[in-house]
């Protein structure tokens, strides 16, 4: 017997659920040993995993506040990657975004909140620009692998922030986090009490606006057709080159924006953990998230709460906290394996004896 | 060369162990083949023998199922069901390996053959075991398979710097150093000038000859109705008939593979009056209008738009004169002018047919007009607009249609029907800020209607058949109503339904008065449609005449560089 892989002529409906229902399963199935061997309950762990941040309203704000930085940028590169331009400097943007607030917040430090926070957002937004700028232009003007130059401008902006925490941004108490920036760039709270601030409204007006404009706007159309066929886009009369420096460039824009959130709504100073690898959760968010906007929203959300829930189950189950992410890594994985059953179905048939490949015997009966 | 081609003659007398009631053990047996791919049947219970010494040619429209059929033979695909039997013994093909140790051969149009070896190393390299290669033998060979092929060939020639008629030449030696005894040759005239043709067919004469099967694929008629002894129409899958060439009518045949009576589309007067029958149902005003214009033509009844002889200057209705001019084009290449230098003016109503075998400019000629590609000197103008180098923007706006041989090309495979349409065309279809997609969607249907294509406005358009493609591609660039219009092999791998349509659009655009450049390689079609015929040659245009006072022989000649410009 021999598996192949058969195209499908069409998707049914009820596929796509099914499948990450089947993926979650399976999920459960390969994690259920570890688990029991780190001394949990399979069950209960899952029941802590996804369940039980989702059961009261302190913990849903948790998961909310975990997704923002990823809804930032699962939507930013979900912009660049629908247009073919492979950006995986969302890491470095988000960083250059952080310290771009940082500047507004650190030497304009009285500015009253309505302007400060304004301002240290766009120029969030500005830093991530900068930051794309040259890979962006390197890749429409010479074609260079846009790839390779936005990864390793990721280090890059790390060090830059290591270096200026390091150097003139060092705390006044001698550690290398920057102080706290002006009382104006606090991003107030949406629900007083609760540590949601405004970003996660920003985070998403800007998912409808993206889905609007992919969806029903020319731009959107002209953006998915040099995405989709780069040759077809241009002999229609799409400015191809402009369309991918555009799409670059609102893409750091958006990851730049995430991460001046981030400062302003999290930790209102700068150090070096204010990514830990949001960028690089964004690129798992925007693709399992299907490129699309509503897509991110959920896969931002889901990862928001299987990350409070491995929190929970490591303090109530003395699970260690890296399962979470065992956890959610094997989901992402198993989703992405079993989503290619999408668009392929499985043949079990039999291999003819003396041929060494796959193809059955033509004389054996079917 | 030497037998002249009667067209409509009789198959070529059988084979004395062939083609009669009383027949041998068949050299190739297909029962009951069966091949889907997803929920597309393209092998539907297919049933085939090939005797020695028969050329058995498989006609049908394109995909129709004739190249799967093959692969299948080959060991290229599996079947899902069905049995193989050489000589009567079952046989099991899993690969291209069993397939010639089954002595079976195939010639696809794209030759499997490296271009900086000779040909005694290219037929080396097939059966090349450990150890040192015996060169000596290998000469024998070539010449031992030349001379049952009956050509001459030169065993030390570097394959790259043979015609593309020789290099054929060198695949069918390749499959007959292996001894095989069926040949399968796959459309295999698609690249060859009308001498080579002649060729080809004497050597497939002397290897049925020999007691050779061949196995002929074509959608030619008049290629498998001069060759073969007998045919199998294939549709959809289905074998349809499997009839004697001999007692088989052209017209007939062509019914076989489409599933209704069919005309061929002509310019002028050149088809029989009975062939003007009916036309694809066209709603396009214009359609019916040239659809009126060729009925009056075929019936040899003289009209004032269209006296014959008087076609180059006839300008439709509205324009009149250069719509497109072309003016010492010139394209670099690597070492020689890709484009040495073209100048050629397309008048408003009248189709310019551009000839020439593949590889000569055209493509890059069709480029540079599209915008897609800068030439190094020269000027193009539409309309009496300059585009020179401007971008595919420019040049639509300037009134350029365009329809290039590549149509997977020119759409966005997973982009929507409706989408495609107007892609072109996205300023017209906002409203504020966003998309029309009332407007887009209406489009949509009004074209899929008036071009009678068979999609939904919400396909994806990669889902669509070739002919329903071009179909869309055509609908969006004459929906602009463009006043010239480049067409680049237009009917390439299209079926019959579908090139008669495209050939009537041209037709009514013409009418309409538009210029068009039509490219094409299949002389057939240059002669039914263009008004004035030239010739490019290693990217110069090195001939012109009327389409009236063109022939195939002379047209093979220019072609094939024999005969230069001044002739």
């Amino acid at each position: 017997m021999s598996l192949r892989l058969v195209l499908r002529g069409r998707e049914p409906r009820w596929l796509a659920p099914v499948l990450v229902i089947v993926a979650v399963v399976i999920v459960f199935l390969l994690t259920a040993g570890p688990i029991r061997g780190a001394g949990a309950n399979p069950q209960a762990a899952y029941q802590r995993y996804v369940l039980t941040p989702l059961t009261g309203t302190a913990s849903v704000t948790e998961v909310v506040l975990a997704a923002i930085p990823i809804l930032f940028t699962g939507l930013a590169v979900a912009v660049a990657f629908r247009s073919g331009y492979w950006n995986i400097g969302a890491e470095g943007q988000f960083l250059a975004g952080a310290i771009g607030a940082t500047v507004v917040g650190l030497y304009l430090r009285d500015l009253p909140g309505p302007v400060a926070i304004p301002l240290a957002l766009l120029a969030g937004a500005a830093a991530g620009v900068v930051w794309s700028l040259l890979p962006a232009l390197l890749r429409v003007r010479f074609g260079i692998d846009e790839v390779v130059t936005t990864l390793l401008l990721n280090p890059v902006a790390l060090l830059l922030v290591q270096g200026l925490l390091n150097g003139p941004w060092r705390g006044s108490n001698g550690f290398p986090v920057s102080d706290e920036l002006g009382p104006g760039y606090r991003m107030p709270a949406v629900i007083p009490g609760s540590r949601v601030h405004w970003g996660v409204v920003i985070a998403a007006v800007l998912a409808i606006a993206i889905w609007i404009v992919m969806s029903r706007s020319a731009t959107g159309l002209r953006l998915r057709a040099v995405g989709l066929s780069p040759a077809a886009a241009r002999f229609s009369g799409i400015a191809v080159r402009r369309t991918l420096l555009r799409s670059a460039l609102v893409s750091g824009a958006i990851a730049g924006l995430g991460g001046a959130d981030q400062v302003l709504g999290v930790g209102h100073k700068l150090s070096q953990e204010v990514s830990s690898s949001y960028g690089y959760t964004g690129i798992v968010v925007a693709t399992l998230g299907a490129l699309t906007a509503g897509g991110v929203v959920l896969v931002a959300l889901l990862l928001g709460d299987i990350t409070v829930g491995a929190q929970n189950a490591s303090l109530v189950l003395q699970l260690p906290p890296q399962m979470g992410e065992i956890v959610s890594s094997l989901l992402m994985l198993a989703v992405v394996s079993v989503l290619v059953l999408r668009r392929y179905k499985i043949s079990w048939r039999r291999v003819a004896a003396r041929s060494p490949g796959a193809a059955p015997s033509p004389g054996g009966s079917r | 060369m030497s037998e002249p081609p009667a067209p409509g003659s009789s198959a070529p007398s059988a084979v004395s162990n062939g083609g009669t009631g009383s027949a041998p053990v068949p050299l190739v047996r297909l029962r009951g083949i069966e091949k889907s791919f997803g929920d597309l049947r393209v092998s539907d219970g297919v049933d085939l023998d090939l005797m020695p010494g028969e050329v058995h040619a498989l006609l049908g429209e394109n995909g129709a199922g004739k190249t799967t059929l093959m692969r299948i033979l080959y060991g290229l695909t599996s079947p899902d069901g069905g049995t193989i039997e050489i000589d009567g013994a079952p046989a099991a093909i899993g690969s291209p390996a069993d397939a010639i140790a089954a002595v079976i051969g195939m010639v696809t149009q794209h030759f499997s053959l490296v271009g900086r070896m000779t040909v005694t190393e290219n037929l080396l390299l097939s059966r090349a075991g450990l150890g040192r290669l015996d060169r000596r033998a290998g000469r024998a060979m070539v010449a031992d398979a030349a001379d049952r092929l009956g050509v001459r060939v030169d065993p030390d020639a570097t394959v790259e710097k043979l015609s593309v008629g020789e290099q054929q030449r060198v695949e069918i030696l390749k499959a007959l150093a292996r001894d095989c005894r069926v040949l399968i040759l796959d459309e295999p005239t698609a690249v060859l000038v009308p001498q080579d043709v002649e060729v080809l067919f004497d050597s497939i004469r002397r290897l049925t000859g020999q007691g050779m099967g061949v196995l002929f694929i074509s959608h030619k008629l008049g290629e498998v109705s001069r060759i073969s002894h007998r045919v199998s129409v294939l549709r959809r899958g289905r074998i349809i008939d499997t009839v004697p060439t001999a007692g088989a009518s052209p017209a007939q045949l062509a019914e076989m593979m489409v599933g209704r009576p069919t005309v061929g589309v002509r310019r002028a007067d050149r088809a029989a009056p009975q062939d003007a029958g009916p036309l694809a149902a066209v709603t396009d005003a214009d359609a019916e209008q040239a659809a009126g214009l060729v009925d009056q033509r075929a019936a040899g009844q003289p009209s004032v738009a269209a006296q014959p002889g008087a076609v180059t200057g006839a300008a439709g209705p509205g324009r009149a004169g250069a719509v497109l001019s072309i003016r010492g084009l010139r394209l670099g290449g690597r070492g020689k002018d890709v484009l040495a230098g073209i100048d050629l003016t397309v008048q408003a109503g009248e189709i310019v047919g551009l000839a020439g075998v593949s590889g000569n400019g055209q493509t890059e000629l069709v480029q540079v007009l599209c915008g897609l590609e800068r030439p190094t000197s020269g000027t193009v103008a539409v309309n009496g607009v300059d585009v020179t180098g401007a971008d595919p923007e420019r040049v639509i706006a300037a009134g350029l249609g365009r329809i290039t041989e590549d149509r997977h090309a020119c759409v966005v495979g997973k982009l929507s029907v409706a989408q495609n349409l107007v892609l072109e065309d996205l300023p017209r279809f906002r409203r504020g800020l966003l998309l029309d997609r009332k407007a887009i969607r209406a489009h949509a249907e009004r074209l899929i209607e008036q071009f009678s294509i068979k999609a939904k406005p919400d396909d994806p358009i990669g889902t669509l058949s070739g002919g329903n493609m071009q179909k869309v591609l055509l609908a969006r660039t004459l929906a602009r109503d463009p006043v010239a219009l480049v067409a680049s092999q237009p009917t390439r791998g299209l079926d019959v339904g579908a090139t008669e349509f495209v050939h009537t659009e041209l037709l009514a655009r013409r009418a309409a008065g538009a210029g068009v450049l039509l490219v094409s390689e299949d002389l057939e079609e240059l002669l039914a449609l263009a008004d004035r015929i030239v010739v490019i040659y290693e990217g110069a245009l090195v001939g012109e005449m009327p389409a009236d006072e063109a022939d195939p022989e002379r047209l093979g000649l220019l072609m094939a560089g024999q005969i230069g410009a001044a002739a």
